[in-house]
């Protein structure tokens, strides 16, 4: 076990050295000192920004929602903030061209808005489905 | 009970680093399927392979998102945790530190790079998307098997126990007395789980329809919507390309050559060549994909007029004046392969001035920025 432990993180060394040295043999210093700016802002946006608003919102929504409506809440914004997160690019349309009518091309504000309606709508039925069950007492199974 | 577990991120963990494995082994085969001269030759089937491993790899890039978001949420506590005592341990905690820092930032780099460049996004000013992208993949795959060496045992632990177990958990900090019983939490650890999965497959079918046809009425948020001149989208049009002018004239000739022996054809003599109907995918390496049915010349039979051999590189040429891609390289296999054809018409009609016209290049199982456009020179080499 310790042996294979060793073994499999002098490869984990190895492949990330060989990455390094990638990055660093290809590319002219300006590009590299980019991709390094890049990388750390990237974790700073994660740690700083992202991260403690995460933790705001779970210290706030506990105090905010009634019992019932907590859970679904969670739920629902777990999905919509990641999916929302992972399709910045195409919700902006930051690359759209205009010679390009192929790229970029659907309604993607009422295709997102139909995406939140149906998860708020989710929200709402499985907080009033607890509420008549009796208070929405206990964790909720989610999901 | 702890939502913030080796429970929780050990699972979750398992399915990242089953993502991340994917979209380096498919990485991995899309760098090989762009190399000029392979030492080992792209295989030409199954025409549609290209299609499948680009966009399960932008795909499962997509799932990502969700799984490192909640992964990291997972492990948060960690970041903050008191050094141990003792030199040695202080030394291999900060080692450790620096490699979640490196797999975090490389994940996180991959991810952000990857989404803009499906999405034709390049916030970056100087540095190379393809160059960077596949050298730091190396650096995240890297991380990623350390990371799993150093937590083996705690991984084992807490996939070898209950989800809701507690014997892996941090000791709780609430032993001041006084303090009021915690307040209840949202969800249970297996309710985590479900969302976290959930938001995986919502942001896939959110987005996948741009690679996968029976998906697009449900993709809202794909990069193409499928549609386009003849039925296919357009990557680079001919404006961009600045062939507008070179393309529709007169005087377009292809020029066939081998070593001193030069053939030049206009488009009528290759529309009076025999003709043959392929039905072969577009794949771009930003992960949408469509199928066309391409009516054109065997690349072959234009070939014979120089009496190449069967498996040879050629060298394709575009009308376009710049772009790394005006001039590419064909390895034999291709050339060989009867489907690969310089096509002149696509579903049933003249080939579309954005789709290549005169004369395109397209050849089964390949990367769709080497299906040249506007093809104005071949030459054996």
């Amino acid at each position: 076990m310790r042996a294979a432990r060793l073994l499999l993180g002098a490869l984990g060394v190895a492949l990330a050295a060989y990455g390094a040295w990638l990055l660093l043999g290809r590319q002219e210093g300006a590009q590299v000192r980019e991709v390094a700016l890049w990388f750390v802002v990237g974790v700073l946006v994660h740690d700083l920004v992202l991260a403690p608003l995460a933790v705001a919102v779970g210290w706030v929504l506990p105090r905010a929602l009634p019992r019932a409506a907590l859970a679904p809440v969670v739920v629902g914004g777990i999905v919509l903030v990641t999916v929302t997160l992972a399709t910045v690019p195409v919700l902006g349309r930051f690359g759209a061209l205009p010679d390009n009518p192929t790229l970029l091309d659907r309604p993607y504000l009422a295709g997102w808005s139909v995406l939140a309606g149906l998860v708020a709508a989710g929200v709402v039925a499985a907080t009033v489905a607890r509420a008549r069950r009796g208070g929405g007492g206990g964790a909720a199974p989610g999901g | 009970m702890q939502l913030r577990s080796a429970a929780v991120a050990a699972r979750v963990g398992v399915w990242l680093g089953a993502c991340f494995g994917v979209c380096f082994v498919t990485g991995l085969v899309s760098h090989w399927a762009q190399l000029p001269q392979p030492a080992v030759p792209f295989p030409t089937s199954p025409a549609w392979g290209y299609r499948f491993t680009q966009g399960l790899h932008v795909t499962t890039g997509i799932a990502c998102v969700p799984l490192l978001l909640v992964k990291l949420w997972s492990v948060q506590p960690r970041l903050l945790h008191p050094f141990p005592p003792g030199t040695g341990r202080k030394v291999a905690d900060v080692a450790e530190r620096a490699s979640i820092g490196v797999l975090v930032a490389s994940a996180i780099f991959q991810l952000a790079t990857g989404l803009a460049n499906a999405a034709r996004w390049y916030p970056w000013q100087s540095f190379s998307f393809r160059t960077t992208h596949y050298a730091i993949a190396w650096v995240a795959i890297g991380a990623l098997v350390l990371h799993v060496a150093v937590k083996l045992p705690v991984i084992r632990a807490a996939l070898g126990a209950d989800v809701d177990d507690p014997s892996l958990d941090r000791p709780p900090r609430s032993s001041r007395p006084g303090r009021p019983e915690a307040r209840p939490q949202a969800l249970t650890r297996r309710g985590l789980l479900r969302t976290t999965w959930g938001a995986a497959a919502v942001a896939v079918l959110a987005t996948a329809g741009s690679a996968v046809p029976w998906l697009r009425q449900v993709s809202v948020l794909g990069v193409r919507s499928g549609d386009g001149p003849q039925g296919l989208p357009v990557n680079t049009s001919a404006a961009r390309a600045g062939v507008t002018a070179s393309a529709t004239t007169a005087a377009y000739r292809l020029e066939v050559v081998r070593g001193d022996r030069t053939v030049v054809l206009t488009r009528d003599d290759l529309a009076a060549l025999p003709q043959r109907t392929e039905t072969l995918p577009i794949a771009c390496v930003e992960g949408w994909s469509a199928s066309g049915t391409w009516g054109g010349v065997r690349l072959r039979d234009v070939l014979a007029l120089v009496d190449a051999p069967g498996e040879v590189d050629v060298v394709v040429t575009s009308l376009q004046e710049s772009g790394p891609f005006r001039r590419t390289r064909l390895p034999g296999g291709f050339v060989a392969d009867d489907r690969t054809l310089l096509a002149l018409r696509l579903d049933g009609e003249t080939l579309a001035l954005d789709h290549g016209y005169p004369a395109r290049l397209i050849a089964p199982n390949r990367p769709g920025v080497l299906q040249t456009k506007w093809v104005t020179r071949l030459e054996v080499v």
